[in-house]
This record gives C-alpha cells, structure tokens and sequence, in this order.
C-alpha cells in the first residue's frame, strides 16, 4: 500500500485520460495517471483523424509542438459496387486555413506527445502498470485503485476511468455491463508505406494537405460497416469494420474484408508498390445514445471509450473522449475547489456538463441510426450500393437505348428489390432516425 | 554495499533492418531498450543490496533520450540514475565509451562514495563488441570478472565475492577481492518487476545528468568521434542463403500428395534420389 494520497487516479492515457488528466493538473490537482502499456500511446489504436477545436480547449497552441501529419483539405464518401464505386467528393481550399479544423495522426506519437504535455503540468505518470480492480470503502464509494504490482494499492478522492472500450474494470465493478457484441465494431488498419512524392501525386496533394476516402457497400458483405483510407504524411491508414455480432453471425474475418476492400479495383492502385509495416485492431463502440451506461457514481466518472461515447455516423470518437474527458476534469476541479465530497450527487456536475455539450446531444440526435442500419444492414450496405453502382453504369453507358427506357429499367430495378413501399420505407426510417 | 550499474539504451535490435539499396542501418521507428544483458546484472545489484543494504547507481552515457532507459532501470529498483551526454561524446567507439565512462565512475565515486562492485552487461545488441566492462575495468584498475552465471557469495566486511564464471568446457569457482567489475551472461536471474512504490519514486526522480565538464572529463581529444580509433567501413545485410520454396499441388489423397512432394525432392537433388534406391535395393 502507498501512504501518499492523490486528489484523483485517471486510468488510461489515451486521448479522454490524457484529456481529464492535463484539465486536472493544470487546475493545480495531485493526479496520477496509470497506463498499461510500455508508454503512453503504445497501445492505442485509431484510424486516426483529430479534430483541432476540441484539443485546442485543452492546449490552445497544440500545432506548434504536437507530432500532427496532415491537415485535411478533401472528403471522399464512396459507395462501393462490386468492381465499382459512387463518389461523393468535397474539396475546399479555404481548408488549407492558418489553423485548419481536422489533422491525420499516428496516435502512438501524439498520445506520447499529449503524456509529457500532461507531465509538464505536474501529473505523476506511470506506465505498465495495470490496474486490475477498483477500492471500495465499507458504503461501496470507490476510494483508489489496486494494480498489479507489489505494494499496488493507492488511494485519491476520485478514480476517473478512461480505460478504454473494454472497459474491464468497470465491468468488473459491476459499474456497467460488458459492450454487447452487436454493439461494437471490430476495425483493422494496416499502415501502407508509399514515398511523400508518390502518395501526394496519387492523391493530389501539395504539401501537408491530406485527403480522407470513407467507403461503404458491398464491401462489407451486408454488414454493418465500412472500411477508410486515411493520408499521412509518408503512409497510407488503410481499414476496415464491422459489428462483431455480424462478423459472428456472417462467420466472417476483419482481415478477410480488408484483403477484399484493398483489392477492390477503386483502391488497389491507391496502395500500389507500398509496403506495410504496421497492422492493428480496434473494437469502436458503436451503440451510440442507447447503450451508455451509468457514467458517475461515488467516488467515480467514466469518459471516453469506456463509456461508449462514439459517434459512429459521423465516425467521431476521439473528440469525444477529449471532450468527456476535460468535461469530468472540470467537474472535478469545481467540486474540489467548493471542499465537497466526491459524491455520487456532486460528481453528477459531469453529467450535466456532459448533456449540455456536443457530445450528449449529437448523440442523442442519431439515438435510433445504430439499431437501423443494423436491422436493414442487408438493404443499406448491399442491396442499395448494388443498385445504385447498376444505375449509374447504366446512365453513363451509351449503347442505343433510348434514355427513358434506361430510366424505367432503374426505376423498375430499384422497385423490384425493395417494392415501393420498401423504397418508401427505407427512405422514412433513415429520415426520421437522421432527424 | 554501494553498487554501480553501466547500462545502455539500445534499439531493439529484433527490430532492426538493413536498408536493401544503402546498406544503411534504418533506425527510424525502431523503439529503444535497456540492452538486454545490462538488466541481469541490474538485477543482480539490486539482490546484493537487498541482502546487504545500500544503495544502486545506474550509469549510461547517451544521448537526452537514453534518460528513458534510466527512468526505466529506476522503475525496476535502482537508487539512483546518472545520464553523461554531451555533443562531444558522440561517435565514440569502445576505447573512448570507457574513457567517459571511467571518467564518470571516478566523479560517481568523489560524488556518492567509493563504490564496491561495477556492474556491466557482457555485451551490448548492437555493438556486440564485449570490450566496454574490460574496458573500464582496466582504466579504473579494478579486478574483473566476466562472464559470470551466479555471485555464490559475497562479504562485504571481508570485501571478498565469489562467483561461477562460464568457461570452455566447465564453470570455473572464482574468489577475488572488492573492488571489482562484473559482466553478468544471459539467465542468470529473473529480472524482477519494481513494486508500485518503485514506479512512483521512478516518475518523480530527478536524474543526475553531466556534461563532459560536470564529469570533470578534460581531455576531450580522448572523447566522441576524435578519440576513436575505430571506423566503420561498411555495414551489409549477409544475402538471404534460402532457395526459392516451391509449391506442390495438393493430389487426390495422401498418397498422390506424398508420391509429388518426394518426386519433387528428387528432382532438386538427384544424388540423394541415387542413396535412396541403392538404400532400397538393399533390403
């Protein structure tokens, strides 16, 4: 046991621990982070995009020291036929801004960056250590930690959970129940090495600027998912996901849909001549609203990951997790500054912070989109990109049909797989769960 | 007891690769580690100081970043951390690397008292030379023992140790007196795991870190680049020696499969299809 007493323990020191963290510290809190891995971001997995608005809040000045590696500049929203796919694509020079709004990242460097921004402010940061349960004192309030090192029992005020998707600990608690399987993604990314001179010629690149190719359809096979290419500055983030319920109940692979989605003639000739010298996997939360769970009780918050805030339709997950994880930071700090108890009934500031942010209320916004894509998998990520890909081959293909033949067949093909009523089904659902 | 241990921050030379054009080392992205040696002779420090108390000085000379493997050795249990890094000492070879290091050990000693025993690893990953420990010992003139599998005993009021060392064709039962270097082989403990208390202190520790003038090293011709007599020539990856594996089409049954792959064997290598048969005839 440790005599030493901090005012709060963060477990975690991915993007919502470092996030609660730095807030801590830097409000003048004895904090002390305890992560797994060999150092902060060794085991930290994301595609990655960073949104610049919610790390300013935390560090204002990040882009003049953080390890970022491109700004984004282009968006492209593929839905991908068999040997196919139809593009949306958006690029805007007013992107290339002074501080642009969106960055590629390779986390395990900018977590190791965010860790001593998070040492500088004073906080005790300690690595392969795990934490392997919880403290609680006779009333059942969490008073510390215990880990799995001699002598690993520690006590603080507040124990701040940011453990990421898993969330064993909690579960372990009984804080929560473990992530359902229908409720998560399971992602795999490889990194593509390419030259700076051939990645920014294939891409269409000039300097940092990068470009963000998102792809849905037949890819992943009718489930629920949708693979990624991602620029850095000398490599290419390359993945793939899907439910894990629909991998179970497809007996399908990750890996096996991301060979497929590299080889798909749209993508191969992005990654030809690299060579790979990472390959990672990642569960995402994807429940959305629905699924999170309590996130304070006596003596403890839960942010991030760990308390599934993921925004999977807009794939935003990691300014969620800054943005929880400052949020209970704050809370703390303001309950500490008032001398009150870390209690169940104070420590619901965090709750409150969080519901009036971006983060509960876009949530809540897409409260009914997870459970109808994964219900209609089959119609909106095969059935549709199917049709689409067939309609748009037969608009371009000129072969002497008459025009309004051609769209009655386009017509006809939609109606045929998904009746009118279908057709007006799908279109009502999405609208009203987007609204 | 007062223990010093040399360590070094090396790469992680499982993940090492020769470039295929340049011949060069590619070191980027590959992660650092305490040399792998260095840590059975930290561990081996840290249970002569358990038993007999006193204190454990880890030493390395490197650049900034080799305060990393420093904080690490503390984390595991060391007392105390001392990092010498100066432009000055970069590109030294063996000759200069225990020049500093001898220097080092000497202001160690006017700075946190006489040490009894030096502790080095037998030999780096990725020099690999095993000259630094003898090195040091023969500037400090102390007695040295390499290659040594287990400390039997130690009396520090006697100042007398003895140890097994690996030899050609045996072990030899050593005795020799205190002060003196050790360089421990591959095995010979298990590296412990710092308690939670370790870890913290290991967070917090300032490291001792001089420059060649801290370490009151004067002769700097005798330091980095200009005091090594050693040059690099050339660094190669060996060719890969392996032959182009084939692949053999899996037959109807077993049988057909076992009668491809042999056919496939003797092809490749005639004179062991003629033992075969001659071997076959015979019986």
């Amino acid at each position: 046991m440790i005599e030493e007493r901090f005012d709060a323990i963060v477990i975690g020191a991915g993007m919502a621990g470092n996030a609660a963290a730095h807030t801590m510290a830097s409000r003048g809190l004895k904090v002390l982070q305890i992560e797994r891995g060999e150092y902060p971001g060794s085991k930290n997995v994301q595609g990655a995009i960073l949104y610049a608005d919610m790390v300013e809040k935390i560090i204002p000045n990040f882009r003049e020291e953080a390890p970022l590696e491109r700004h984004l500049v282009e968006q492209r929203f593929w839905m991908m036929g068999e040997r196919s796919h139809t593009g949306l694509q958006y690029r805007n020079d007013d992107f290339n801004e002074e501080k642009p709004n969106r960055y590629t990242i390779i986390r395990s460097q900018f977590d190791r960056w965010f860790s001593r921004e998070v040492q500088a402010q004073g906080a005790l940061v300690i690595c392969e250590t795990t934490v392997t349960e919880l403290v609680s004192d006779a009333y059942g309030k969490v008073i510390g930690v215990r880990t799995d090192r001699a002598g690993g029992t520690i006590f603080a005020d507040v124990v701040v959970l940011c453990e990421g998707v898993n969330g064993l600990l909690g579960t372990r608690a009984r804080l929560r129940e473990a992530p359902k399987p229908e409720h998560v993604a399971l992602a795999v990314k490889e990194m593509h090495f390419l030259p700076r001179e051939t990645l920014d010629a294939r891409f269409n690149l000039h300097g940092d600027e990068g470009v963000v190719i998102e792809a849905a359809g037949v890819i992943s096979k009718g489930m629920t998912g949708m693979g990624f290419v991602y620029t850095n500055k000398e490599s290419v983030s390359v993945g793939m996901g899907c439910l894990v319920s629909d991998f179970a109940a497809n007996n399908d692979t990750p890996n096996g849909l991301l060979e497929a989605f590299k080889n798909h003639p749209s993508i191969k000739p992005l990654l030809e001549g690299s060579e790979v010298k990472e390959y990672a996997a990642h569960l995402i939360p994807e429940g959305g609203y629905k699924t999170i769970p309590e996130l304070f009780g006596d003596g403890w918050l839960v942010c991030g990951d760990a308390a599934q805030l993921n925004n999977a339709i807009h794939r935003e997950g990691s300014n969620l997790a800054l943005t929880s994880g400052r949020l209970a930071g704050e809370a703390i700090f303001q309950i500490k500054s008032r001398k009150d108890a870390m209690s169940k009934q104070n420590l619901a500031l965090y709750k409150k912070l969080l519901d009036d942010s971006f983060v509960m209320k876009d949530l809540k916004k897409y409260k009914d989109m997870p459970a109808l894509l994964h219900a209609n998998s089959q119609n909106y990520f095969l059935a549709y990109p199917q049709l689409v890909s067939k309609a748009m081959e037969n608009f371009l293909r000129v072969d002497g049909t008459p025009k309004l033949d051609k769209e009655k067949a386009t017509i006809a093909s939609f109606v045929k797989e998904r009746s009118w009523t279908g057709l007006f089904g799908d279109a009502w659902r999405l609208a009203r769960a987007w609204r | 007891m007062k223990i010093l241990v040399c360590i070094k921050q090396v790469p992680d030379s499982a993940q090492i690769r020769v470039h295929p054009v340049t011949n060069t080392i590619m070191r980027q992205g590959v992660p650092t580690i305490i040399n792998p040696y260095d840590l059975f002779s930290l561990e081996e420090a840290l249970r002569l100081r358990d038993k007999f108390g006193g204190e454990v000085t880890v030493l390395t000379m490197g650049p900034p970043m080799a305060s990393e493997s420093l904080r690490k050795a503390l984390a595991i249990g060391a007392d105390r951390a001392v990092l010498l890094t100066d432009r000055f000492f970069a590109g030294s070879d063996t000759l200069a690397t225990t020049y500093a290091l001898a220097q080092a050990i000497r202001k160690i000693e006017q700075t946190f008292g006489k040490q009894d025993i030096v502790f080095t690893g037998k030999q780096t990953i990725d020099g690999d030379t095993a000259q630094v420990g003898p090195g040091i010992a023969k500037r400090l003139g102390l007695l040295q023992l390499t290659y040594i599998s287990k400390i039997a005993e130690c009396d520090p009021d006697k100042g007398e140790v003895v140890v097994e060392r690996r030899a050609e064709g045996g072990v030899q039962v050593l005795k020799t007196a205190m002060p003196c270097l050790i360089t421990m082989i591959e095995g010979s403990n298990d590296v412990r795991r710092g308690a939670l208390g370790d870890t913290l202190r290991a967070a917090r520790a300032e490291i001792v870190t001089w420059s060649a003038r801290d370490a009151e090293i004067e002769d700097l011709t005798k330091c980095g680049l200009k005091g090594s007599p050693t040059i690099v020539k050339k660094v190669f990856a060996p060719a890969p020696r392996s032959e182009k594996a084939a692949f053999i089409e899996p037959g109807k049954n077993a049988a057909e499969s076992a009668d491809a792959l042999i056919a496939a064997i003797f092809t490749r290598h005639p004179a062991l299809e003629a033992d075969m048969t001659k071997l076959a005839s015979g019986l």
